[in-house]
């Protein structure tokens, strides 16, 4: 998995906002490719295939984060601002973040990385109860950024 | 003890069914109407189905789709109900299963 | 009516596939199923299914069990609930128990031309001290308490299994507010999907490889679970025991098919332990060695919801073919598609034993 994280970092696009398909094993499922409507995401057959992003079709538009049944999708930005970056992940969980809230970030092992801002949740009927929140944090750890503490209820 | 999911992500705030009223070894709960007797008692904590006729020992749901036969309890007076597949009425009687409870079942 | 031209026993994935397929084609279908509701186990999965976007994947099972039962009226399947096929018998006769346990109950004798048996699969338990505690359950118990009757079972959970049930059930505890204090497995390695094991990594669920339980403790209830490491050859070590204090353990140990009904008609069985245990052998029509006596879904192997969405059809498919609803040309391309949709669910490192496996089956026949 390591060696696979640090193939995607290095694929960096000139606008710095890319889509990240954290989901390296042959299984079956396609959802992405055709959720992509920039076709940026390719699979093709069998669909065993470990999905590959293109670099140049990906906007980071984030409609890929939500239909990813094993939400293994996440869009990050280096340059939010001159020191921050975003995270967009999928919070399937009660209470959701609200837009400015302040929330804990965690790495890929539910382990602590620092605070951030919700800048944007995203719910729609086309994401099928899987929302999506945007975070900015510090732009140096949008590589370690993979979730939220779930505030209590 | 209200061990009910209100409101869920995916599933939605829980509806608005009309509850009942059901005894359990001759205590009043509270019950969704025609939900399943596991799913009362559990919201009411209540985790013990029956007793084992040899050691006492109590048992409590496995399967949870009616194939294991671990929940059964006796309501209104008949024994080895199926306690996950079964909905409640109002003013259902059940009572934890002691052993076979032989002798006791009553055939409608 | 007694006498129908296909009956189809169990109304889960496969069972309804093979009812609207055959319905679709005229053929005369009667739908059993002994719960009071339809859907078999597709009403536990709240989460979006995985596969090819053809067909189904993206959407939840709870949506698609709708669906499908929506189509079965539509189409003209005679549907009834509460009614467990309790014999099935020579000349293709299924006799039905209705009613619930706390009540008196009827006996009907149907007689059918064809039969689809689709009765699925049932939880393994595995034994340790102390596992009949009460709040000792089947991770598909917990998954049905809190996904379709919407009740916690437990507020802190150890889940004992990696394999996807134990994963996904894992995280949908989270989502209805518990704590999965861990997850342990006894193999070196995780049984499922690595994206399901990320997304309960994400939350600070830790995931034991190699790890047996040893003990559980408790009263009445569960209280407490002591799990240890266990070397190569499945001995605990010493001195690696770890105590967490739960009130509930979930078993997700894989499943076995009900086959009763297959063994009552003489179909003749196969062991084959990567599909659960004992499965019925059948042809590429999902006929068994009984002429008439289909199958479908888990009850021929324990694989997921998707295959037994295809197999359904292609049983569904195979009676209106043989009852002469359709024709031989159309029937056998449909049937191609079909085989090479389940193909492709049975490709990559996590499908390849299943594929060979039911080759294993249809060679047997």
């Amino acid at each position: 998995m390591e060696k696979n994280i640090r193939k995607n970092h290095e694929q960096k696009n000139h606008k710095n906002i890319r889509a990240i398909i954290e989901c390296y094993e042959e299984i079956p499922c396609d959802p992405c490719e055709i959720a992509c409507k920039y076709g940026a995401i390719i699979i093709g057959k069998p669909i065993t295939n470990i999905p590959v992003l293109d670099m140049e079709k990906c906007t980071g538009c984030g409609l890929c984060i939500a239909n990813c049944p094993g939400l293994a999708i996440f869009v990050v930005c280096e340059n939010y601002t001159d020191t921050l970056g975003t995270v967009s992940l999928p919070f399937e969980f009660l209470p959701l973040p609200k837009k400015g809230q302040r929330v804990k970030t965690l790495n890929r092992n539910g382990q602590y990385v620092c605070r951030g801002e919700v800048v944007k949740v995203i719910e729609t009927k086309s994401f099928d109860r899987t929302p999506v929140v945007t975070i900015a944090i510090p732009r140096n750890k949008v590589d370690e950024v993979r979730g939220i503490e779930i505030p209590k209820r | 003890m209200n061990n009910r999911i209100v409101e869920h992500p995916i599933l939605g705030k829980i509806d608005d069914k009309e509850m009942v009223t059901i005894k359990v070894d001759g205590k009043k709960i509270k019950a969704k109407k025609g939900e399943m007797i596991i799913a009362a008692l559990i919201a009411n904590g209540i985790r013990i189905n029956r007793y084992t006729l040899k050691k006492k020992e109590p048992r409590g749901i496995f399967c949870g789709i009616g194939q294991c036969t671990d929940c059964v309890m006796v309501v209104n007076g008949r024994i080895n109900v199926r306690t996950c597949i079964t909905p409640v009425v109002d003013g259902m009687v059940i009572q934890t299963q002691q052993g076979l409870e032989s002798g006791r079942d009553k055939i409608e | 009516m007694n006498r129908w031209e296909l009956i189809v026993i169990g109304s889960g994935p496969s069972g309804l596939t093979a009812a609207i397929e055959a319905a679709k084609n005229k053929v005369k279908v009667l739908l059993i199923d002994e719960n009071i509701k339809a859907g078999g186990q597709l009403f536990k999965q709240i989460h979006k299914f995985f596969g090819s976007s053809a067909h189904y994947s993206g959407i939840r099972g709870i949506n698609i069990g709708e669906n499908l039962i929506k189509k079965a009226e539509e189409v003209g399947v005679k549907v009834l609930l509460n009614r467990i096929a309790i014999g099935l018998f020579k000349g293709k006769k299924v006799v039905v128990k209705q009613g619930l346990d706390n009540k008196g109950k009827n006996i009907d004798i149907f007689e059918a031309d064809k039969i689809v048996i689709a009765s699925g699969a049932s939880e393994n338990a595995i034994y340790f001290p102390g596992w009949t505690l009460p709040g000792i359950m089947s991770a598909g118990a917990v998954q049905t308490m809190i996904n379709v009757h919407r009740v916690l079972p437990g507020k802190k959970i150890l889940m004992i299994g990696s394999g996807n049930v134990g994963l996904i059930v894992s995280y949908q505890l989270i989502q209805a507010g518990a704590e999965v204090k861990a997850v342990i497995e006894a193999l070196p390695k995780i049984g499922g999907y690595e994206v399901h094991a990320d997304k309960i990594k994400r939350l600070g669920v830790p995931i034991y490889t190699s790890h047996t339980i040893v003990e559980a403790k408790g009263n009445l209830e569960v209280e407490e679970a002591v799990i240890a490491k266990v070397d190569k050859n499945w001995q605990t070590i010493p001195n690696t025991e770890r105590i967490f204090k739960v009130d509930t353990i979930s078993i997700a140990a894989g499943l076995k098919p009900l086959i009763k009904l297959v063994r009552m008609a003489d179909c003749k069985c196969i062991y084959i332990p990567e599909l659960g245990g004992w499965v019925p052998i059948h042809n590429k029509n999902m006929e068994t060695t009984y002429s008439g006596i289909y199958v479908a879904g888990d009850v021929t192997g324990v694989e997921e919801a998707n295959t037994a969405l295809e197999e359904g059809r292609l049983a569904g498919i195979a009676v209106a073919e043989s009852l002469g609803y359709l024709d031989k040309k159309i029937a056998c391309n449909i049937k191609t598609e079909i085989w090479e949709r389940l193909k492709d669910l049975r490709s990559g490192p996590f499908g390849e034993n299943r594929f060979k496996a039911k080759n294993k089956i249809i060679r047997e026949y």
